[in-house]
């Protein structure tokens, strides 16, 4: 399984660079990852996303459609798209140390 | 490894349910990834950005083979908005949103929307009858001009 090394911490990835192993997310990847990513800095409204979406996720083992997050009041899709430029739910879903999102929308 | 698709220009043209939604999943999957989008409503497609219809689009109980079911059914009164709300109810499950959602989902998502304009002569429209999302009405040389360098997808 390949690895990757985002400062002091190795984790699980698949091939796309989603983690396979939730509990080895820290905040500290999340931000490596978002640099990775473009993100240069996780803002406080970035973090709202990314911990609504985990809480989602332990809750129902789903990534959460952005319909689902504009829906829940947590961030209208114009702003998801600006905090997370090209390809909001997929980046997200990364920082956020979730697998890829399923979903076709 | 090819070329990432950079831009798609998606051409809407059929009405009902299933005359819609596939280029709406299209252009907002193209967001998804990143990829510039355009839609380009033109015939009864129309219906889907047309603020008194866009709502009450519904799917074809008649001459439809998809239907799985002998026609003759498909004439009942009711039968079609029955369907519909049918299959409405289970797109919404995974997060499909009905047509006016869907429409100012792509349009959030950042997808440009665009009405044909000899579409728009036939059936005497004019810019107020479309949802505020509609960016303009164009004409075949436009839609060209903006689909320039990028993918047409015709549905």
């Amino acid at each position: 399984m390949p690895q990757k090394q985002y400062g002091a911490v190795n984790v699980n990835v698949d091939e796309e660079g989603f983690l396979t192993d939730f509990s080895q997310w820290t905040r500290e990847v999340a931000s490596a990852i978002a640099k990775d990513e473009g993100i240069a800095e996780l803002t406080p409204a970035h973090w709202k996303v990314i911990e609504y979406m985990q809480k989602e996720f332990k809750e129902g083992g789903q990534v959460p459609s952005i319909r689902k997050l504009n829906k829940s009041g947590v961030i209208s899709t114009k702003e998801l798209y600006d905090l997370f430029p090209g390809g909001p739910a997929k980046k997200a879903a990364k920082i956020a140390g979730m697998k890829k999102p399923e979903g076709c929308v | 490894m090819e070329d990432k698709i950079k831009k798609v220009s998606i051409v809407i043209s059929k009405g009902g349910l299933d005359g819609v939604y596939p280029g709406l999943i299209m252009a907002n999957g193209a967001r998804m990834e990143g990829i510039e989008a355009n839609l380009f409503f033109t015939f009864f497609g129309l219906d889907a950005i047309t603020t008194k219809r866009m709502g009450k689009i519904k799917i074809a109980t008649v001459g439809n083979p998809g239907m799985h079911m002998p026609s003759l059914l498909g004439i009942l009164p009711g039968f079609s908005a029955f369907a519909t709300s049918m299959m409405l109810k289970t797109m919404d499950k995974i997060d499909i949103p009905p047509v006016p959602e869907f429409i100012e989902m792509v349009a959030d998502a950042g997808c440009r929307l665009y009405a044909c304009k000899a579409t728009v002569d036939m059936f005497k429209l004019k810019k107020e009858d479309f949802a505020p999302q509609v960016d303009s009405i164009i004409n075949v040389g436009k839609f060209y001009e903006i689909s320039a360098g990028g993918q047409i997808i015709f549905t």
